[in-house]
């Protein structure tokens, strides 16, 4: 459950935004999160509701974006799109594969009042 | 507008006689005007209002009490606006990995941030290696433990300066920790091991300021696990294989195994490894020596 320590982590961005700001709460978090990442978006979304408690984010929604995965294949010399890592290249069939996208853990937005 | 004060967005000036020391909790972030500063209550009770007023945009935040006469009168949803973040969520470990990563080259240490699931034989490997790095190479250990210090114990028991790091219901190591033990253990121009929690999900995304991570998964457990955990296994420079001595007793393919994590990792690395028989243990400090040359060559 890292998933904890993300949250710690987005609500200390989001105290950092808020004095930089000075907007006085947040009601809605746009996170992006890649599908080839670590995260699981049910514990993001889990931990942000605890962690977020008596904090400006108090409450927010957390909205979770997914950022598809794109990897380059070294057979065909193209990227290409894969859902998880492991996953063959779509078009050859081999696991040539570098990761160049999916991997996003971003504090994207946030909608504050 | 506020039926208050009748102070209210479009509004230039707002003259805030009598009727507004009644706002015992004013909130002005609405308030797109400008103030005349010719008033003289500034002085009052009311917290809310002791702003300095040279500012022209309310921008600033009070926290509103409850029974705030404008948050009742306003509609939130008017008020309220998307700002642009843009920041990586692990932004701070990742500049405290960095700042690691910049202390290992300048002391001339090797860092090696080893991670596995529980019990794939991450200790015994350990100190199988120190022992035979010992004495003649600088050696230390970070340990990363939930709870207990047995681990680190038994790599002292070698003579090698560990440190334990106890997570407590933390699953993985982070960056700010390994800082702060770094700092204790005082390692110049050797290798320094990090023992990872026994975790193969959560400590992949943490960056410790490593040259590698270096992933070990044991022959009693199953072929599949570089697809179940892929992201552990993408992130590692080197698999050890361990518990190879078994083998001949197993049911296992080893050759599948390999296959599954570079699947997930073209690029890694295999040696097969027994700390019980020292099967391989010369590889991999071979390894662990190509490693060094080349981060004291790109440092």
């Amino acid at each position: 459950m890292h998933e904890i320590a993300l949250c710690n982590s987005l609500v200390d961005l989001i105290r950092d935004q808020q004095r930089q700001r000075g907007f006085r709460r947040v009601r809605r978090v746009i996170v992006e999160v890649g599908v080839l990442g670590h995260v699981d978006p049910h514990a993001l979304d889990f931990a942000f509701d605890v962690e977020a408690r008596n904090s400006p984010a108090e409450g927010a929604v957390l909205e979770i974006r997914e950022i598809q995965g794109r990897a380059w294949c070294m057979d065909c010399s193209r990227l290409v799109t894969i859902a998880r890592r492991g996953e063959a290249c779509p078009d050859c069939g081999g696991f040539g594969l570098i990761v160049e996208q999916g991997e996003e853990l971003r504090l994207k937005e946030l909608e504050v009042i | 507008m506020c039926g208050v004060c009748g102070c209210g967005k479009g509004e230039t000036r707002l003259e805030m006689g009598e009727q507004a020391q009644g706002h015992t909790a004013h909130d002005h972030r609405h308030h797109d005007h400008e103030h005349d500063h010719g008033h003289t209550h500034h002085d009052h009770a009311h917290v809310h209002h002791d702003h300095d007023h040279d500012h022209s945009h309310h921008d600033h935040s009070h926290p509103a009490p409850a029974g705030d006469v404008h948050s009742l009168r306003d509609d939130p949803s008017r008020r309220a606006h998307l700002v642009s973040v843009e920041q990586d969520i692990l932004g701070k470990n990742n500049a405290l990995a960095a700042h690691n990563r910049r202390h290992f080259n300048s002391h001339g240490v090797l860092a090696l941030n080893l991670v596995s699931s529980p019990g794939a034989g991450k200790t015994s490997l350990l100190v199988a290696s120190l022992q035979r790095l010992l004495p003649g190479t600088t050696v230390a250990v970070i340990e990363g433990d939930q709870e207990t210090s047995a681990d680190a114990d038994r790599i002292r028991a070698t003579g090698a300066p560990a440190i334990q790091v106890n997570t407590g219901r933390g699953c993985h190591l982070d960056a700010a920790m390994i800082d702060e033990a770094f700092h204790r253990l005082h390692v110049q121009d050797g290798i320094l091991f990090i023992e990872n929690v026994g975790n193969l999900v959560c400590p992949a995304g943490f960056d410790l300021g490593e040259a590698h991570k270096v992933v070990i998964a044991s022959v009693t457990e199953g072929e599949d696990k570089p697809l179940k955990y892929p992201n552990m296994f993408a992130a590692s420079s080197l698999m050890l294989v361990s518990k190879v001595d078994l083998l001949p007793h197993l049911d296992f393919d080893v050759d599948l195994l390999i296959a599954n994590a570079r699947r997930v990792n073209p690029s890694i690395a295999v040696i097969k490894v027994s700390a019980t028989t020292g099967e391989g243990i010369d590889r991999w400090l071979k390894w662990i020596g190509a490693a060094r040359d080349m981060a004291v060559a790109s440092a």
